[in-house]
Formats: C-alpha cells, structure tokens, sequence
C-alpha cells in the first residue's frame, strides 16, 4: 500500500470538508463509545481486568521468544506448520508459496489487519491467486478498491448509498438501500466462494501457547467459512499477540469485546488447532501459521515495547477526536489514529510519518479506554523526540522552539518579552477585547479570535503592588 | 534463517543473559500452573442462578430459547419447531444424544447426517457446554460432529443439558481438558447467538454469513 | 487547613501572566483564605511543556531545573492549570534515576498541586462566598482530568456559590483541541473540535463558560467570539473568588459593548 502519511496535513483538509464521509464518521460517534462505556458498566470488575491484562501482556513480552517456542512445538504436534517471516516481503511469498503449492485459483479471507500490513491482496492477484474478502466490510472495499479506515470496522467511511452502488455495479442486481438487503446479497454472492477457494486465509486474535491454537473473533462468521471449507487454512499472525495458556486469552476476551463494540461477547470466538483429523468430515487438510515480525522485534527492549500489548480493539480511535474528526484514511497508511500513530513510524519509518505522532493534543482520552493500559500519548511523543532527535522536526518549529527556549530560561528576559508581548496585544485589540487579526497567527485567527490580555503582566502588576 | 533472526532482535532487546534458565522456569511454571485469571463475580453464583444468567444472557445475545424438562420432549420438541417454521430439512451431527432421539416421524421433517452445503435449511448439533457470563454455547469438532454444521446453514439448532453449564468461561476449559484427555480438538466454537454485522454504517443486521437463527433446546432435568 | 500558615510557591504559569493575570491574583487570593502565605517566585517562567511536547527533551530538562530551583524550599507549588501542573508532574521523566535532579523533580512533584484540587483539600468552603450569580457549564480540560483527576473538585467548590447553576454540556470531557502547539501545527482538525465544543456549550444555554485552563479557554472563547456566541468564558478560580466583575476573557473592557452596539 503506498505511504500516504507524509500528506496527512492535507488528507485532513480534505476530509474536513468532505460531507459525506463527515457524515459517515458521525456514525462511529454514536455507537461504540456509548456502547464501549455501557458493557464497562456492567462489569464492576473491568478495570482490575485491565491492570490484570496489562501485567500479563508485560510478563509475555518478556519472555516472547520462549512462549513462541512452545507455541511452534504444539501447533507441529497438532500437525500443522509454523512459518517465521522477518519482513513483510518474507511473508507475502511464503503465503504466495504455500497457495502455489496447493495449485489454488481463489483464496477467501477472514478480516486480518496483518495482511492488509504486508500488502498481501495485492502481491497474491500480481502472481494469479485471486483473492476474496468474506467480512462485509472488507467485501465492500474490495469491491470499490478501497482500503479499510478503521481496524475493526474497515468501511465506516462509507455511507450506504456508497455500498448500494458498489453491489448494483458489480453484482448486476437492482438497487437498494436496505442494509438488511444489501447484507442479503452480500451473503448470497460469498456462499460460492467460500465453497469454491482452495485456501482460506485467515488473521488471529490471539495464539495459545499451551495448546498450540490460533483464535479468530468475529460476529459475522465469515472467518469460520473461510478456515472451515477450503482444503488449507493459513492463520497469518503477528508475533505478539500469543498468550501462554487458555485461562490468559480469556482473560484477553474479556476485555476484547466490550472495548472495541460493547459486546458483551463477540458472536464467534474460534480456536483452531492443526488440520483435520482422523475420522474428521470437515476442517481443512492443511494448517499454516505465518508468523510476521515486520519491525516488532525490534521494539522488544525499546521505548515502544508498551506498544506490543496492543489488542487491536480499536477503542483509541473510537475515543480519539481527531480520529473523529478526520477519518481513518487521513493517517494514509493502514492503523489509523492513536494506536496507528504509534504503530507507523515503528513501521514506515519516522521520516515519512512523523506528522502523525504530532496529530494529538495528548488529551489522552485514548490511554483512558485502552483495555492494556497502553500510554498512547507517552509513545507519541517519544517518536516527537526522535524526530528530534533526528532533526527532522519542521525548521519552523525547532527555530522558534530555540527562540522561546532561550528566554524561557532567563527569567528577566523572559519578563521583558511577556511584557512586550502583552503590551503589543492590548494595542492591537484596541478597546474590543479581542482581535480577529494577527501577523503570524493566522492558523490561530483564520477560525478563532484572540483574545486580548485584561492588563499588564501579572508579575509586572505583582511587582508594582510590591508584594 | 528468519525465526534465528527474529529471536536475536527479542532476546537482544530484552538482553537475555546467556543461561536464560530462569525465564525458561517462569515460562513453564505459567504453562503448567494454567492459572486463572480474575474471575468476574458475575459468574460465580449458585447453580440456579447460573441457569438464570444463562438464559437472560443468552436472550440478550440474539439466540432463541425453548426450554425442555427433559430429553425425552427433545424430538417432538424439534419436529414441532420446524413444523411451524415451515422447515422441512435438518442436517444433523451423529452423536450419542441425537442419535438417541425418538422422532414421531409424523410430519413431513426430512433428516440426513451429514456435513452441511451451501443451501441447507437448518442443521441439529449438541453443545459440549453452556457459559453463564454471557449466554454463550461451547461446540467441538469431532467425527460425529462436523464444524459446518454450526456456521453454514440459516437456522442452527442446538440442544444444551442445564447440568452443562458453567459460570465462567474458565470452568469450560478445564471441562474441555477433561473430556478430551487433556488433548484440543481441531476446533472449538464459543457461539454467543446468531450472526451480525455491523458494516453498513454501523447499524446492526443479524444473519450476515453464518446462521440468522441460534436456537437452544435447553433441557433442564438433562 | 494549613495551621502555622504554611509557605505556597504560585505557579503563575505564562498564560496567566500574559493574559489573566486576575487568575492569579484570584489564586493568590483564595490561597490566602485557606490560611497559607502565598510567594511569587521571580525565577519562575514556563512548565516548559512546549519544548517536552515537541520533543526537545534537553531545553525541556533544563527549564525543569529552573522551575525546581525557583520552588525549592515552598510546602506547596500551586498554580491554576491542570496542564501546567502535569508538565510539573512529567519532570521526573526528564532525568535519568540515580541523577540527583531525578529526586528534586519527584520531589516537587510530590509538592505541586492545581489550584482547584489543592483548595478542595485545604479550603474550608464555608468561607467561599462570591456575588456571582449565573448558568454555567464546566469543561474538563484533559491534563487535568486525566493526569491529575480534576473532575469533581471544582464542581464542588462552585456548589459552595449559591447564585452558580451547573449545566452539564454534552461531552465535558472531549478535548477543546486547544493541544498547545497542535492548534497551530493542525489548524484545521483544531477548529473542528473547537467548533465542536462551542455547539455543545451553546445547546447548554449557559451564559457563562468556566474550566481550569486558560489554554482551553482562550481557544474556546476565542471561536465563541467569532462566532458571535454570547457566551462569557472564565477561569472558575475568578468565581470562587468573587472576582468575576473584570471583562471576561476576550470581552470588551465594560461599557465598550454598549458603545458599539
């Protein structure tokens, strides 16, 4: 997928003013916070869930290499493979390999944001493996060549006329605009592909290291079709997200549904452990784990280790205002808001996506909602000090920063120029209080007036009444 | 090559000393211990109230309920329901307690054992076992219980035994482990109603790719 | 409260003195009520939160060590911003453990307080008294409230005012998107919030905005005033302490609003 992050300033300027996605995003607004916060309050015992989860996502990262390991050794016992990719590229062929090897025409898959990561659809239709979506977003979004703005749900930047137009071109049936129809038609067009595919692909929620299982949630149960019919069934999977035992991924579940949609529950929590066994009627002959590091390896140890214990639930975009404000595909990559910003300069690098660990106020509405205890806004400007760092911050910025910080460490000085500053202010607003006006401030007062100082500096006001 | 690699970058970034022993001792300890996790209060109540939270959870989550006094109303029960839904096919699994069923026979209920296809009306399974906290069924692939038929038909039926269910999910594993010898079938389906989505702008339709209905033949002397 | 008048650094913070400086004289004020002596420290000058949010670790440290000079030796470090204290907060951040300035930040992290939160705790409110009568509505600016958890102390204290009528706005809790430097750097996505914000104040029907940041409020007031919205923004410390006669933030100076119109 090409890096549109270096854009971003101008993504969200187009945004802003695109009504029908602006109307699309209002959507997200009504729903899952309010849902989010509604099955929070059922659970008293949630956010002692959450510092559980938090501490045990530490103690797995710690030992990654090792419950890796175990996870390999019981997935081989169960009689499946295991794949280790260093770089997306690794993983793309592998995947691209094993289709190859079962002669496969058609792959159908489950929603996996890992793969929309390594590029996969793309690479698979380049070499005659022709892939299919099976969750009804991302059918949609296939449909319209589109890519998905959200990680849970990847089509909330449509409206339904959108998706009404997408079917009537494609499927060649008349229009609707009746959601419950169109979800009709979307689930009559799949049934024969789900049939036909030769491999199933799906991503993972989670891997169980004790029993060597891969776990998909889903409410549609596309990912059961996908992994259930096809002869192969590949579980791509980046390497953090295994857990040792069942009794930790369900402490996972817990959290997983009621953060991300407000379900108590998602409808279809599905392990898989190995192919089909002896006796067995259905389930798919071959079992495949692609393991994809893809630059998580390297955050092990580092700054942004707290990164990892990311479950993909989506609520720190849910919660985020700027999210809310700009939509999914401003970030021009593919994990969008607070976790995305975190996520893709580790991924992108720095230099091409800096502008989005600067896109915050740090309200840190999403470390509140994030069922890990992930300090988003901690990691955010940890990549702002690397830009830094790195001097690739504007020069605009570092220039002025160097100015301020000079007088912010000369306390007289510093007097001198907030006097001059308030006094210049107060004669620029004359008597109203305010001006509409300033030199070099126009991205304050093209939307905002500013207000003017009530009087001279409080320290020269506290200096003249001698106290 | 790629997982040397890999393990390199994690145990440099982690700076694992040499004899890494003691991690390794940890790792098994967790895998051994299985420890359970915080447990909420909710699914930690008397069996009665298990029954209660099950049902109330379960009616939340979209499923049907119809509820039994025992195994022996089972047949009539199902032959009744598909009757009135104008249902005249069931693919059904092959287990014990549905091949124990005493169909009447009477009506015009046509029954195959088989893995589902595309098409099929409704499908019968058994649950392995009820999950009070959120009104959720626990299946299992096996020989006499195809996974198909849990996802592909537009009408699931399930029969669920009141003794089965459980408070928390945590109660299920254990149960698991015991039946299986300790060993995970290829898969294990932890179903919460029937199928959704959310995807048209965020307005929830049931029935997307797997069953529109979930309907639980609860028995509650079983 | 305080027994043998315990000595309180004000944190002015630079918002204040440039443009409110009644915020701090209403600080001073109801400080002094709550029974401590209050000192302005000369050496003071910004949290340094710019340079911190932008990544300037090394300008960031070396104001930490200024303002942790300049408060040395004060019980309590006051000042009315919820964002300004949290950077004070953050210093230990800046300073590796085992370096000595690592123990001076946490030390004064352990003596600094917003003033809304430090009254609640040391004020006996019976004393607050205050001739402001009005509908308000109350935003929560987010470094107080999420890294300080300001949310009811201020509610309680306006309680104690008997003309004050609380209107809850939808959303108190979303940012104004105000964010510092983020509301130039992104001026765009900035005024969309702020926009935001300013709907969900208007649909309250408050005549009076209050918060205890006057980031957030130069920016909210600032687009209530573009907008034409007749909604007057405050600092809540100039109700508290009875000082709520001055021209609100962005106002005209009294009697120029009846000239113009």
């Amino acid at each position: 997928m090409q890096i549109k992050s270096p854009e971003f300033k101008q993504n969200a300027r187009i945004a802003l003013e695109d009504v029908n996605l602006q109307r699309a995003l209002g959507n997200l607004k009504a729903g899952f916070p309010q849902k989010r916060a509604a099955a929070v309050a059922r659970l008293p015992e949630f956010d002692q869930l959450r510092d559980e989860a938090r501490d045990l996502k530490n103690h797995i990262l710690e030992h990654l290499d090792l419950y890796l390991e175990e996870f390999e050794k019981n997935v081989v016992a169960n009689g499946g493979t295991v794949h280790w990719c260093r770089t997306a590229e690794d993983a793309r062929k592998t995947i691209l390999e094993i289709c190859q090897d079962q002669d496969a025409k058609t792959v159908t898959k489950g929603k996996s944001m890992v793969t929309e990561e390594i590029d996969l659809n793309d690479y698979l239709e380049k070499n005659g493996v022709t892939p299919v979506e099976t969750d009804l977003g991302e059918y949609i979004l296939q449909l319209r060549e589109d890519h998905p703005s959200h990680i849970i749900a990847p089509a909330i930047h449509l409206n339904i006329e959108d998706v009404a137009d997408a079917f009537h071109e494609h499927h060649k049936r008349p229009k609707s605009n009746d959601p419950a129809h169109l979800m009709r038609e979307a689930r009559e067009m799949l049934r024969k592909h789900f049939v036909a595919a030769d491999v199933g692909i799906t991503g993972a929620n989670f891997l169980v290291a004790e029993t060597g299982s891969t776990i998909i949630c889903t409410n549609e149960g596309n990912g059961d079709l996908t992994q259930t019919l096809p002869k192969t069934h590949i579980v791509v999977s980046s390497i953090e997200k295994v857990v040792p035992t069942l009794e930790d991924m369900t402490l996972f579940l817990r959290l997983l549904a009621r953060s991300a949609t407000g379900q108590e529950f998602t409808v279809y929590n599905t392990l898989s452990s190995g192919p089909r066994r002896p006796g067995d009627q259905d389930g798919p002959e071959n079992f495949h784990v692609v393991l994809v590091d893809n630059g998580r390896s390297d955050m092990v140890g580092s700054e942004f280790q707290e990164m990892l214990r990311c479950i993909r639930c989506s609520a720190c975009m849910n919660h985020c205002p700027v999210y809310g404000a700009v939509g999914g595909h401003s970030y021009g990559w593919v994990y969008p808001g607070p976790m995305g910003s975190v996520l893709t300069p580790q991924m992108v690098g720095i230099e091409n996506a800096g502008l989005l660990p600067n896109a915050s106020t740090f309200c840190g509405k999403c470390e509140e909602v994030c069922p890990v205890r992930i300090p988003l806004p901690k990691l955010m400007r940890h990549w702002r000090d690397k830009e830094y760092e790195k001097h690739l911050s504007p020069t605009s910025v570092r220039s002025g920063l160097s100015v301020w910080s000079f007088f912010a460490t000369r306390p007289k000085l510093y007097r001198l120029f907030a006097s001059v500053g308030n006094r210049f202010l107060r004669l620029k607003a004359g008597k109203k209080g305010r001006t509409s006006k300033l030199p070099l401030a126009s991205a304050w007062t093209d939307h905002r007036d500013m207000p003017a100082p009530s009087g001279k500096t409080f320290m020269q006001q506290w200096k003249e009444q001698n106290r | 090559m790629s997982k040397a690699d890999i393990f390199n970058r994690i145990r440099g970034g982690l700076h694992v000393p040499s004899d890494d022993s003691a991690r390794r001792a940890a790792v098994q300890a967790r895998l051994d211990a299985r420890k359970r996790n915080l447990i909420p209060q909710r699914a930690q109540l008397p069996a009665d109230e298990l029954l209660r939270l099950f049902i109330d959870m379960a009616d939340e989550a979209a499923a049907e309920l119809i509820e039994l006094h025992s195994a022996a109303e089972l047949a009539g029960a199902i032959e009744n329901w598909a009757q009135e839904n104008g249902i005249a096919h069931l693919v059904t699994a092959s287990d014990e307690q549905i091949n124990n069923l005493e169909w009447s026979g009477n009506g015009t209920l046509v029954r195959e054992e088989r893995v589902a296809q595309v098409g099929d009306e409704a499908s019968l399974t058994s649950a392995f076992c009820g999950i009070a906290e959120t009104g959720t069924l626990m299946l299992y692939s096996g020989e006499e219980s195809p996974t198909t038929l849990n996802f592909l038909p537009d009408t699931h039926l399930v029969v669920l035994r009141a003794s089965t269910i459980v408070g928390p999910y945590e109660d299920a594993w254990q149960m698991l482990r015991q039946a299986t010898g300790g060993s995970m079938p290829r898969t294990v389906n932890l179903i919460t109603g029937p199928s959704r989505s959310a995807d048209i702008e965020q307005k929830l339709q049931m029935g997307a790719h797997g069953p529109r209905r979930l309907v639980i033949f609860l028995l509650h002397g079983e | 409260m305080a027994s043998s008048r315990s000595r309180v650094g004000l944190f002015v913070t630079c918002l204040a003195d440039m443009f409110r400086p009644e915020v701090a004289f209403a600080s001073v004020k109801l400080l002094e009520m709550a029974g401590f002596d209050v000192e302005v420290p000369e050496r003071q000058t910004c949290c340094g939160q710019p340079a911190f949010n932008s990544g300037d670790r090394h300008d960031s440290a070396a104001i930490a060590r200024q303002t942790i000079e300049a408060f040395d030796g004060f019980e309590y470090v006051v000042g009315p911003s919820g964002s300004c204290i949290g950077m004070l907060h953050h210093y230990p951040e800046l300073f590796a453990e085992g370096d000595p300035w690592h123990q001076r930040a946490l030390d004064l992290k352990s003596r600094a307080f917003e003033i809304t939160s430090f009254l609640a705790q040391h004020l006996d409110t019976d004393k607050l008294s205050s001739s402001f009568s009005g509908k308000v509505t109350y935003h929560d600016s987010c470094s107080g409230l999420r890294e300080l958890g300001i949310k009811r102390q201020p509610r309680e204290l306006l309680s104690k005012i008997p003309g004050v009528q609380i209107c809850e706005m939808e959303e108190s809790e979303t940012c104004c998107g105000f964010g510092g430097t983020f509301c130039v750097k992104y001026p765009d996505i900035s005024n969309r919030m702020v926009g935001n914000k300013s709907e969900n104040i208007r649909a309250t029907g408050a005549d009076t905005l209050l918060a205890g940041d006057l980031g957030c409020l130069l920016n909210m007031a600032g687009k209530l005033k573009r907008e034409g919205v007749n909604v007057q923004a405050r600092h809540v410390v100039e109700i508290l302490a009875d000082m709520a006669n001055t021209p609100a933030i962005g106002e005209a100076a009294i009697g120029e609003a009846e000239k113009r119109s």
